[in-house]
């Protein structure tokens, strides 16, 4: 008997799993699916039976609302696709074709437009929430580097897709952009002949332009994707910055935080289609409307409205190679932000110093905007610079610094206990459209 | 036992393992220099690579503007004050010092050649603007003198002189 299971407990292999077929919870049609294709059980785990904190405000509908403005863009962008020609003898032709002739071109390429500029106001409002409940802290960190990623493609494509009409604005941001990278010492002059084809920005590099316009686009969702798959791991933050711990603190996804989602995308959606029936040119370039001549620069040469602070920080700097650093270190440095920031506490409402540093952060990039639109010279340039040094300033002294000499108020101890001090007027938060 | 002996020997495996390696590499290597190489300048641009202008038109103290590979090309023919102005200039006060004679050919002080790009982030100055009534740029406020060198402004470098060569007296070949 011994000898037998001996031998036995020898041989005895461990089963193995190659084939996953099963175990959903749903029958039929849908059951056959889910069970070779488990995507139904999925999106029901991530998206109905989700438990999400119950003190979420709409500021946590901004990641919905850009999901919207991201797909929105891509329609469009498929639909004029259809129409546009890369080709700098066309190219604005086509996009006049476009405007007059194409059934709704109008309507598809003012969409379009505006999209991009909403879909960046959506992004400021996101990151704000972001940098006020301390969204970046600890678990949340790699969720916040995904998100600095997918700004970076978002203004990339932006810029390209703002070339691709080949009006004036076009022509001399491509210049003006590209002519960044020959900053780069030694090689840098090559590095822009081979992103131009050529030794001017022209045909070959509007070709190019539009493939890459395309390809960033595809590859946001990608990030995006990465983005809402670690959100789903890590869970939402929400405005107490206290973790959830029982049911007391928590709703389910749907249809609480769907509802309520699909009212901001709503109001949203109105704004963006007021301003693009009523100012469809309102946050553009009149000068874009004029076709692309290589032997004159626009007297007053202006990025988008969404660049502006950034602009602002490049100009600011009198050397070349270090304006562009700063430029790209202004938005990388973000990146930095879940480890220069190391105050246990996550949310402003119980930071009284850190809150005021971020809005006058909010101030300081409204002020780079400005700035970023004025000429650079007098009192322009020594406020841009004021504006940059405290961009800088932010990061490295404020963040370490008030994490340090910080007092947190105190705190409750769950989200329950959170909305009950809310109710009791113990604690203030920000009210964005609610009572 | 024989398994650990083989450790320390070359087997047939690590042979296959460095020979795949290198193969690949090589691969990669031959695969990925096409798809980088065809984004640079391609035949039909390089060969438009020089043109011919004739300045026998041009009057004292006027500028024209040329195309050349997609970039202007200021043509200036200067007064005899700009020459002189160009020439004085105390090479201290410059960022990137360089005398006039040096951005001219010998005996032609009158003809300056510039590529009308800034050498800061490539608009085009505006010529006759600025503090040293060379050119301006409107992008970013670089300031150059009457011999195109920077004289005040984010710009690097002086304007940069294309090659090209004096074909008759009132000829010249650009490239």
């Amino acid at each position: 008997m011994n000898d037998q299971t001996s031998k036995t407990s020898k041989e005895h292999f461990e089963p193995v799993h190659t084939n996953k077929v099963g175990g959903s919870p749903f029958t039929g049609v849908t059951g056959w699916i889910d069970n070779r294709l488990p995507i139904i059980r999925m999106f029901r785990h991530e998206y109905l039976d989700f438990q999400v904190p119950k003190s979420l405000s709409y500021f946590w509908s901004f990641g919905g609302i850009l999901t919207i403005c991201l797909l929105l863009l891509i329609v469009t962008g498929i639909s004029l696709g259809m129409h546009y020609k890369p080709d700098a003898n066309q190219a604005f032709d086509s996009v006049e074709k476009i405007m007059r002739d194409v059934n709704f071109g109008w309507l598809i390429r003012y969409a379009h437009m505006n999209l991009a500029s909403f879909f960046f106001i959506a992004v400021y409002l996101h990151i704000f929430r972001g940098l006020y409940y301390g969204s970046y802290k600890e678990p949340r960190e790699l969720m916040w580097l995904l998100g600095i990623i997918i700004f970076f493609l978002m203004m990339a494509t932006a810029f390209l897709g703002y070339t691709l009409p080949w009006g004036q604005m076009s022509y001399w941001g491509a210049t003006v952009i590209t002519n960044l990278f020959s900053a780069v010492p030694v090689v840098g002059k090559f590095i822009v002949t081979w992103l131009w084809g050529d030794y001017s920005v022209g045909d070959a590099a509007l070709n190019r332009f539009y493939v890459l316009h395309w390809l960033i686009a595809f590859l946001i969702v990608g990030v995006v994707v990465f983005h809402v798959i670690a959100l789903h791991i890590v869970g939402s933050n929400n405005p107490s910055g206290i973790e959830p711990k029982d049911t007391r603190d928590t709703v389910s996804f749907s249809p609480f935080t769907t509802s309520k989602d699909l009212l901001a995308m709503l109001v949203f959606l109105l704004i963006f289609v007021a301003v693009m029936m009523y100012a469809p040119n309102y946050l553009g370039h009149p000068d874009n409307y004029i076709p692309a001549n290589p032997l004159v620069t626009p007297a007053h040469i202006v990025p988008e409205w969404y660049f502006l602070p950034f602009y602002a920080i490049l100009r600011s700097i009198p050397d070349k190679l270090m304006g562009v650093v700063a430029m790209v270190s202004s938005i990388a440095v973000l990146g930095l932000l879940p480890w220069l920031d190391f105050s246990k506490v996550r949310s402003s409402v119980f930071r009284p110093i850190w809150k005021q540093c971020v809005f006058l952060f909010v101030l300081d990039f409204f002020v780079l905007m400005y700035i970023g639109g004025a000429p650079a010279e007098g009192i322009y340039l020594v406020i841009g610079r004021i504006g940059t040094a405290f961009w800088f300033a932010f990061f490295f002294i404020l963040a370490p610094l008030v994490s340090i000499i910080e007092k947190p108020l105190p705190m409750p101890a769950s989200i329950h206990e959170f909305e009950d001090w809310k109710k009791q007027g113990k604690i203030k938060t920000i009210k964005l459209f609610n009572k | 036992m024989s398994e650990i002996k083989n450790k320390d020997k070359t087997t047939r495996r690590d042979f296959l393992t460095t020979v795949t390696a290198t193969v690949g590499a090589v691969g990669v290597g031959a695969g990925v220099l096409p798809v980088i190489s065809q984004m640079n300048p391609d035949s039909s641009v390089k060969a438009l690579a020089s043109i011919e202008v004739d300045l026998s038109k041009v009057k004292e103290g006027q500028e024209i503007t040329v195309l050349w590979r997609g970039k202007p090309v200021f043509i200036k023919r200067r007064t005899k004050e700009e020459i002189q102005k160009a020439q004085q200039a105390n090479l201290k006060d410059l960022k990137d010092p360089q005398e006039d004679k040096l951005r001219v050919k010998k005996g032609k002080d009158e003809w300056l050649v510039v590529l009308g790009v800034c050498t800061h982030l490539g608009c085009v100055p505006i010529a006759g603007k600025g503090d040293y009534n060379g050119w301006f740029c409107p992008c970013h406020g670089s300031h150059y003198d009457t011999s195109g060198r920077i004289r005040k402004g984010p710009a690097p470098t002086n304007l940069e002189i294309p090659q090209y060569e004096f074909v008759s007296n009132d000829k010249i070949k650009i490239g």
